[in-house]
């Protein structure tokens, strides 16, 4: 990664009015595509170019900034050794605040411009000087971002600290803390100036000119920086209202928003070099943490092997062209996906139901959505209108599905109506047109067994809501031809989604894990824990939701149909709940109800559930809940379902809201020694931090 | 003033780089460079509403890559001009920037205009001469001209030889630089007094090493001396021949802009513009001897519009070539070394030439000379084109006349 070395480049400009001017380049040589980042030989060019700067009695400004379209995304995170003795991770800190104090100390004013994308040590480096001239977005700044909670870190080169006395605490936990939990927000320079963190927002044309020109006319005199003063001190009602809202995002999963909120609390009190001592600090506790060893793996899965789409054929394969879309089936989910196959694709989407008034609801809900984005602003009223009536149209007859190059169904659960659909479908669609089937559950083997060629036939099984969850699982069976399963990860790349392959087997990947966990929370409660403390002990995980929200949210009676499912193909490891059974046979939708006492469990649910009299600790429950997922994941594993550990951790991270910060499931499982206890080995015997 | 007649009211420049990888412009865009110029012209001129301009011209030799996408378009949304301003671009070689003048001011004269930015670049670097050309093989096998001719530096050396062979008088390789030497002395004193100050315009630019400001005019260089001029004996086209890259223009990058303007908007303006366009002339010549362009390109516009040779008092004359300066001062009878008539301020042997836009250099540099001599009333602008043309543009000084 760190094949390109960010160089700070030294030129001096002779202004007529201002005299000497200092221009440092950060420049690795590279397109904007490759940005700039700082390491070891980055920081030493930089100290490189102080030395010579401030021996030069002649030079009257410092003026700092990127090359084209980028200023510094900050330090190479992929470089970080996790490994590192106690002593080599504070030296990350202290080299980094050392080399960009003595930006601050320069006895001549110095300038920021920041002309492009800055993360992390990037836009630290930027808060050290006097001024900062920041390119307008679009097309200037676009991302800027201390995304450091995000991985497990915290700021580590001054970040917590000059936010706070710049901009005060507030912005410092929007930045710093809020942004990082909320799926890694970024602002762009807009958003950055008005929080205070630019002096002048000029337009991308010109910015580096632009701003040369403003700090010369700093430097003369003839312009003054007024900048609001603001009160670094941060009230105790901020403190906690934010320590309650990290409690909501990660319990008790994560430490370094806490260790974030504590630096930016601290900096009123301290002087720099207090404060950044203190950084340096829990920067070096952070690396050696376990929860940036998460972040570190999670990046890696999801920012770098996910793109790569490992399980698709060789690139020699070519997926077929897409042109036309059929979609069997208006219902929600069917609609959902006309929705995304029309917006991503921009062609035909052809949708199909047995009933008129069906295929108007579903006609309906997608003008619906799509009239929601244009009010927001999100696509003109023109293009809802044309991806809403010109390309999704709907139909009750086979006419038009003979030049689809692909039909997804999205129809009821039910073989029987499946296989029938691909018969009809087989006998109205040219020969290369894909059959895709969005089952959760069903056998796609068996769902193609009729047909003359069923190498057409993959799964291509979405989670709900499409738009929001970014996971789609690819099943391939053993007829599945190469083209078609390429073509069903060309399909997932162009809507923009995460494809992992899955063998086909019941529950597939993440339904099997899902139901795993339910399986064990059960038995929790079978035995006689508290519906509540099993609740809460699983949601203390760090997971966005519990566990009974969730159930409500997918519903019971599909969690049972799933259950029921895997219960014929493993009839020891998912015994149908009768609790479960109960619940639904009542009707209930919710597991939870709101009481005068907060949130608590529905009393019938409780009444319709046989339990024993066992107690238990929220360990015990997260022992039981976590032992019993390991057990499944090595089946999963030692059957082939995937092909390694790092598509279950990028299943349960992008399709079962498994939290990022916790970087997978197996590798939590393999460091809290769960999966040892339970299945006698590790998932990542030789550690888990090794990159392909 | 004349309501229907067009004016010049304001120009700038970048300064020019060396068309080289340590040139300063090596690694900015052309369009980049126009729009700089186009920020400085609306910076310059804040009363002008320039969502009315009429048309944004633009002379480019070559119209593919940083100067393509029909760039007087394309530069109207990069400089933050209104959407309501068309564009286009213009080829005539050398003469873009001139022939973007020309016709915009008759555009303007015909009542169909009244504002047209008109203007020039070569990214020379980028874009070498003739890179990517496809010329009619016709052109060689019926002997129309000879291949050789396609470099600019062969018709100069032929130039030589040429005049004598015409009833012109001769014109020595020592007195090409000679004259060379005066345009560089004069050049450097007019740059310390600040003269080039008022035109070119700084560029903050990425190049390799980092960014940079553009600052100077690079191919200018300080303390040469007649001696080392004449001592140059490197002949890029002709062993032994007259033409040394000291007696000839380089190549170079930059981009040149101009505003016109009819009378009727200057006065609804209140602007107060420094000249009047008279009128324009082009002519083709031997295109073996290009560089004799300027003479009858200058005859023809004074013949059309009645006037003599001894009606212009200042002449911005792009010296491709020295011989073709000397040869046009020898053909006009003016005073050798040194006219006070041509180039007062230095020219085109000093500062660079990059192609197209250098026409528009000699109309500010016109502008400010009229500035700077009151007295004087009319001026021409004249170049030498490639395959064998020439263009004269007569201005009349209106400096304080509004």
């Amino acid at each position: 990664m760190a094949k390109y070395i960010t160089e700070c480049k030294l030129n001096y400009f002779n202004s007529k009015k201002a005299g000497k001017i200092a221009i440092v380049t950060m420049d690795n040589g590279q397109l904007y595509n490759i940005p700039n980042t700082w390491g070891t030989e980055a920081l030493e060019s930089l100290n490189k170019v102080l030395d010579t700067v401030e021996k030069d009695p002649d030079v009257k400004g410092w003026f700092m900034t990127g090359k084209p379209f980028i200023f510094n995304v900050g330090a190479d995170i992929m470089s970080a050794n996790p490994n590192a003795s106690r002593e080599e991770a504070l030296q990350i800190g202290l080299v980094g605040h050392k080399a960009f104090k003595r930006i601050m100390d320069l006895k001549i004013p110095t300038m920021a411009a920041i002309n492009g994308a800055t993360m992390g040590g990037g836009c630290e480096v930027g808060l050290y000087h006097n001024y900062r001239t920041i390119s307008k977005s679009p097309g200037g700044c676009d991302h800027y971002a201390l995304p450091e909670c995000f991985l497990g870190l915290v700021p580590g080169w001054g970040g917590t600290q000059l936010v706070t006395k710049l901009a005060g605490p507030q912005a410092a936990i929007d930045l710093i803390i809020m942004n990082p939990l909320n799926m890694n927000k970024m602002i762009n320079s807009i958003k950055a100036y008005e929080m205070g963190l630019a002096d002048f927002l000029l337009p991308p044309g010109d910015f580096t000119g632009a701003s040369l020109e403003i700090f010369e006319k700093i430097i003369t005199g003839e312009i003054k920086v007024d900048r609001k003063k603001v009160d670094p001190k941060m009230s105790d009602d901020l403190y906690n209202n934010t320590k309650f809202q990290i409690m909501g995002r990660v319990h008790s999963g994560a430490k370094a928003p806490y260790v974030a909120l504590d630096l930016i609390k601290g900096a009123a009190g301290w002087s720099w070099d207090e404060g950044f001592l203190k950084e340096s600090e829990a920067l070096a506790d952070a690396i050696l943490s376990d929860q940036f060893k998460c972040g570190l793996y999670s990046f890696d899965l999801t920012q770098r092997r996910a793109k790569k789409l490992p399980g698709r054929p060789p690139r020699e394969v070519k997926g077929n062209k897409i042109n036309k879309i059929g979609v069997i089936g208006a219902g929600l989910m069917a609609s959902q996906m006309a929705l995304i196959f029309a917006r991503r694709f921009q062609v035909p989407v052809l949708m199909k139901d047995i009933k008129q008034e069906f295929v108007d609801k579903g006609l309906a809900y997608c003008r619906d959505q799509l009239g929601k984005d244009a009010k927001k602003g999100k696509m003109s009223a023109a293009d809802a209108k044309w991806y809403g009536e010109d390309l999704i149209k709907g139909t009750v007859t086979y006419d038009g599905f003979e030049d689809c190059d692909f039909v997804i169904e999205g129809v009821f659960e039910e073989m029987g109506i499946k296989q029938k659909i691909f018969g009809e479908l087989e006998a109205v669609c040219k020969p290369e047109c894909l059959f895709l089937t969005n089952t959760s559950s069903l056998d796609v083997l068996e769902m193609g067994k009729n047909l003359k060629d069923p190498g057409r036939v993959v799964g291509f099984h979405f989670f709900n809501p499409i738009a929001m969850l970014p996971l789609v699982e690819i099943i391939k069976t053993e007829k599945t031809t190469d083209v078609t399963l390429a073509t069903a990860f060309d399909i997932a790349k162009k809507i923009k989604k995460t494809p992992v392959l899955v063998k086909n087997a019941s529950g597939f990947l993440v339904n099997r894990i899902l139901l795993a966990w339910n399986d064990g929370i059960f038995k929790c409660i079978d035995e006689g824990a508290d519906f509540m403390q099993v609740d809460n002990a699983i949601h203390d995980l760090g997971y966005p939701m519990s566990p009974f929200t969730l159930a409500g949210l997918v519903g019971p009676a599909i969690a049972l149909h799933v259950q029921e499912t895997l219960n014929k193909s493993w009839p020891d490891r998912f015994p149908v709940s009768q609790g479960l059974k109960n619940l639904v046979a009542k009707g209930k939708k919710q597991l939870l109800v709101f009481t005068d006492k907060g949130v608590d469990i529905d009393p019938e649910i409780k009444a319709g559930w046989p339990q024993g009299n066992k107690k238990f600790t929220d360990d015990e429950i997260r022992e039981v809940v976590l032992s019993r997922v390991a057990v499944e994941i090595r089946h999963i594993l030692d059957e082939g379902v995937v092909a390694s550990p790092k598509d279950v951790d990028t299943g349960v991270i992008m399709g079962a809201g498994w939290p990022f910060f916790m970087g997978g499931i197996t590798p939590y499982l393999d460091y809290k020694g769960i999966s040892e206890k339970a299945t006698g080995k590790k998932f990542h015997p030789d550690g888990f931090l090794k990159f392909d | 003033m004349d309501l229907r007649d067009a004016y010049f009211v304001d120009g700038c420049r970048t300064w020019f780089g060396k068309s080289r990888p340590d040139g300063q412009f090596w690694s900015t865009r052309a369009d980049d460079m126009v729009t700089k110029v186009l920020y400085e012209l609306q910076k310059r001129n804040p009363t002008v509403p320039w969502g009315e301009v009429d048309d944004c011209i633009w002379g480019a030799t070559t119209q593919s890559g940083d100067q393509g996408t029909t760039m007087g378009r394309a530069v109207v949304f990069t400089a933050g001009l209104p959407d309501t301003v068309p564009g286009f671009s213009v080829d005539r070689m050398c003469a873009g920037g001139m022939t973007c003048q020309a016709f915009g001011a008759s555009f303007i004269k015909s009542g169909s205009a009244d504002m047209i930015i008109a203007g020039g670049v070569e990214h020379m670097a980028h874009h070498p001469m003739g890179a990517g050309a496809d010329p009619n093989p016709r052109i060689v096998t019926e002997k129309m001209v000879a291949p050789k001719y396609f470099n600019m530096g062969n018709t100069a050396e032929k130039l030589h030889d040429w005049m004598p062979e015409h009833g012109e008088q001769p014109v020595t390789k020592e007195e090409a630089d000679e004259y060379s030497y005066h345009v560089l002395e004069r050049y450097f004193k007019a740059l310390d007094a600040g003269y080039y100050d008022k035109h070119c315009v700084d560029m903050t630019v990425f190049s390799p090493n980092g960014w940079i400001v553009a600052n100077k005019d690079e191919q200018a260089k300080r303390g040469t001396t007649l001696e080392s001029i004449k001592n140059l004996r490197r002949f890029p086209f002709k062993a032994e021949g007259h033409v040394t890259p000291a007696n000839a223009s380089g190549l170079n990058d930059g981009a040149c802009v101009s505003l016109l303007m009819s009378g009727q908007k200057c006065k609804e303006l209140g602007i107060k513009p420094k000249m009047k366009f008279v009128g324009a002339s082009f002519i083709g010549v031997d295109p073996t001897v290009m560089g004799w362009g300027p003479v009858p390109s200058t005859e023809k516009v004074l013949k059309r519009f009645g006037m003599k040779f001894e009606d212009l008092d200042i002449i911005e004359l792009n010296e491709a070539f020295a011989v073709q300066a000397v040869g046009f001062m020898k053909h006009f009878g003016m005073k050798f070394p040194e006219d006070p008539r041509l180039n007062p301020y230095g020219g085109t042997i000093a500062m660079g030439h990059p192609l197209a836009s250098s026409g528009v250099r000699l109309s500010m540099q016109l502008a400010q000379d009229f500035e700077m001599n009151p007295k004087a009333k009319y001026g021409l602008t004249t170049m030498c084109v490639g395959l064998g043309m020439g263009g004269s543009i007569i201005w009349e000084n209106v400096v304080g006349k509004f």
